[in-house]
């Protein structure tokens, strides 16, 4: 059985004016590569910036890659192809403010995936799949005819998610999308996420900023640092033991329920702030802040090596 | 990878005592889902409209003056360049009557038992009822008005739209041709095409255009020419700012094609602003009319418009001081309470004053 998805050395540099007709290339994304399985939720962490929300529009072709391939189900997403790969893959947005089209009724909106792809013979045919959507996610069959803007933060979501799910897809990139609501929202549409998973399969891809929140619903995890990918361990494993410097203090920072646990526990500051992508440290990107860093770091970009059971780390160190 | 079991999940690890939660009565749930009305945005729109006083009372002010414009011309037996005769025979003493006066002759056909309608704000020097050119004059100048929105919509709406979403090149062009014509002193320039068109145009004789006068298609050709840039460089704002919302990117994701990302994400969401800029347009276009008229480059007589009655008013100010005021009050009412409603329209139609 073939992954789901296998994205291979992809690289998404954008083109910045850093003077008169001269462009610096800004590498957002810069050599990734990774698989989802099946009905698998991946999480994606790290800083803000840091090329999370890059990573998924590149897969899904929002941003043409400037370099690198990611296959579905063993076929290659190509310029041509991708348009019928619309069907497989969708994306749950971040803002659930400006992800919604304000001149559009729900109705509208959760059926344009059906009227582009044209997944219905007749207009009882089109309301009957939105009512049956909107259900999925909670939402009351009397909101069909409401703008968004009637609607809070978590219920455009929902409606956000609905939009996702019309062409059933069997890939979803979700671009933080809990971040933008509160914590009391927030569990319960994470919930939902995770019984929309069990019905349908779907895979996610998760990106957040919060391990907290991505911890919960990940089977593996994968940690980005300055457009790179630092480790990627299923989600036990990552967080008992990380190994790579970056996810040991992202991991010191998330609070333990336990008080007892928490007093032992040492708190790792990072120093320094992030490097702008426009100008990246030689060798290890992670190096300007990691209180391991040899001189080998600054040289060498270190590989991304499995350290066993699935346990990738890109450092020379550790 | 070629592991394919899926590992297991940790547990919620936000700290919520569930048992100390109850389930929501069926009440409580409906309760919830009890919204507002719910409103298209058109209806919400003139709902915000509707509670200003002001632009209620410049939309009522407007529908008068355009009642009137419409009507009178019906009721009121004298036309806009009709000298004035009794019973088939020019009524020399009907010069310059003040507002309800009668001529001598006219007092005594009305003697002798027959009906003539009053001269509402008197006659001109040449003997013409004066409150039929000022209706006509509102007339034209309206008609310009509107018609040169018309225009510099069309043309800002084309080239806005082409240099916002194509972009790069073009756009860079486009824009630098816009910053030139912005640069150029509008009212010197207005002058001076106007007097240049006057002098290269001329038209079959009794073509439409021809009918129209070569001062108003030369009027028409300064707008097109001048007034545009302002409302392609609103368009490209809009568009480029559009674009960059998510659900523009969503549509995408979703298979949507170029065509009807524009028709259903992009225009409907630049609509509001287009309205209402082009409203707004209308009387700054009516003004530029009057004040070419004033100055003798506006349309030509003895068609008249409020502009230029008010510069004909100006030979006898002295002695005929309301000929002034009735064009000058109508110019004034008009572009007033245009620009009222148009504030008003804003305010309410604009999206981003509310969220
Ligand atoms: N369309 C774009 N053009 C230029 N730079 C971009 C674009 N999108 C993102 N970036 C840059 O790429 C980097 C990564 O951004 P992003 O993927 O949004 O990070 P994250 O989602 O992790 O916060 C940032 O430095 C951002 O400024
Ligand atoms: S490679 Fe060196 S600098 Fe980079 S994380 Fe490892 S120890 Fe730190
Ligand atoms: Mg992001």
């Amino acid at each position: 059985m073939t992954n789901l998805l296998d994205v291979e050395h992809l690289k998404q540099y954008f083109p910045i004016r850093t003077g008169f007709a001269k462009t610096t290339p800004l590498k957002a994304v810069d050599d990734i590569s990774f698989s989802i399985r099946h009905g698998e939720t991946l999480g994606l962490v790290g800083e803000s910036g840091c090329g999370k929300t890059t990573v998924g529009r590149s897969v899904l072709r929002l941003y043409e890659p400037t370099d690198g391939k990611v296959y579905f189900e063993g076929t290659e997403i190509t310029r041509s192809n991708i348009k019928s790969m619309r069907r497989q893959m969708q994306m749950v947005f971040q803002d659930p403010y400006s992800s919604l089209n304000p001149r559009m009724t729900v109705e509208d909106i959760i059926g344009e995936p059906l009227d582009v792809h044209r997944m219905y013979s007749n207009s009882k045919e089109r309301r009957e799949k939105i009512l049956n959507l909107m259900e999925l996610v909670g939402l009351n069959a009397e909101h069909a005819t409401r703008y968004a803007h009637e609607f809070s933060g978590g219920q455009r979501q929902r409606i956000g998610i609905a939009r996702a799910l019309a062409v059933n897809p069997k890939f979803i990139v979700c671009d933080e999308p809990v971040s933008a609501l509160d914590v009391s929202i927030q569990a319960q549409v994470i919930n939902m996420f995770e019984e929309l998973q069990d019905k349908l399969g779907v895979a996610y891809l998760f990106i957040a900023h919060d391990l907290l929140v991505v911890r919960h619903i990940s089977n593996r995890i994968a940690v980005m640092y300055l457009g790179h990918m630092v480790e990627l361990a299923d989600s036990d494993e990552l967080m008992d033991h990380p190994i790579h410097p970056y996810t040991e203090s992202l991991l010191s920072a998330v609070p333990i329920p336990d008080p007892e646990t928490a007093r032992h526990k040492q708190r790792i500051v990072l120093e320094g702030d992030v490097p702008s992508p426009l100008n990246m440290p030689t060798g290890c990107p992670f190096r300007t802040r990691c209180r391991y860093a040899t001189a080998k770091c600054a040289e060498e970009m270190p590989d991304f090596t499995d350290r066993g059971n699935g346990h990738f780390v890109a450092c020379h160190v550790k | 990878m070629e592991n394919n079991s899926v590992p297991k999940k940790r547990p919620f690890s936000l700290q919520l005592d569930l048992s100390k939660f109850e389930p929501a009565t069926e009440e409580e749930k409906r309760q919830q889902d009890v919204m507002s009305k719910s409103t298209t945005f058109f209806r919400d729109g003139m709902r915000r409209l509707l509670k200003n006083p002001l632009a209620v009372a410049s939309l009522i002010v407007l529908l008068l003056v355009i009642a009137t414009i419409v009507i009178a011309p019906m009721i009121v037996p004298y036309g806009y360049e009709e000298i004035l005769s009794v019973n088939g025979r020019r009524d020399k003493g009907a010069k310059n009557l003040t507002p309800f006066e009668y001529s001598t002759a006219e007092k005594k056909y009305i003697a002798q038992g027959n009906s003539r309608f009053p001269h509402i704000f008197g006659t001109d020097e040449q003997c013409r009822d004066y409150f039929i050119r000022v209706v006509y004059g509102a007339r034209v100048s309206l008609f310009v008005g509107f018609f040169a929105s018309i225009i510099v919509l069309i043309i800002g709406m084309l080239i806005g739209s082409i240099s916002g979403y194509v972009g790069g090149r073009v756009d860079l062009i486009i824009m630098r041709i816009v910053d030139i014509i912005y640069s150029l002193p509008d009212m010197l320039m207005v002058i001076l095409l106007s007097v240049v068109l006057k002098e290269v145009l001329t038209f079959k004789t009794g073509s439409v255009l021809a009918s129209l006068g070569t001062n108003m298609i030369s009027m028409f050709i300064v707008f097109g020419a001048l007034y545009w840039v302002g409302m392609c460089r609103l368009i490209r704002g809009q568009i480029l700012s559009i674009r960059e919302n998510d659900y523009v990117l969503a549509a995408k994701s979703i298979g949507a094609g170029s065509a009807r990302i524009i028709r259903k994400h992009i225009l409907p969401n630049c609509l509001s602003v287009i309205i209402i800029s082009t409203a707004l347009q209308i009387p700054s276009a009516i003004f530029t009319e009057s004040y070419l008229s004033f100055i003798g480059l506006g349309v030509s007589a003895p068609m008249p418009s409020l502009g230029s009655l008010a510069n004909a008013a100006r030979q006898g100010l002295q002695s005929y001081p309301y000929k002034l005021i009735f064009p000058a009050a109508a110019i004034c009412l008009i572009v007033l309470s245009l620009n009222l409603l148009g504030d008003g329209m804003r305010d309410a139609f604009d999206p981003k004053l509310r969220r």
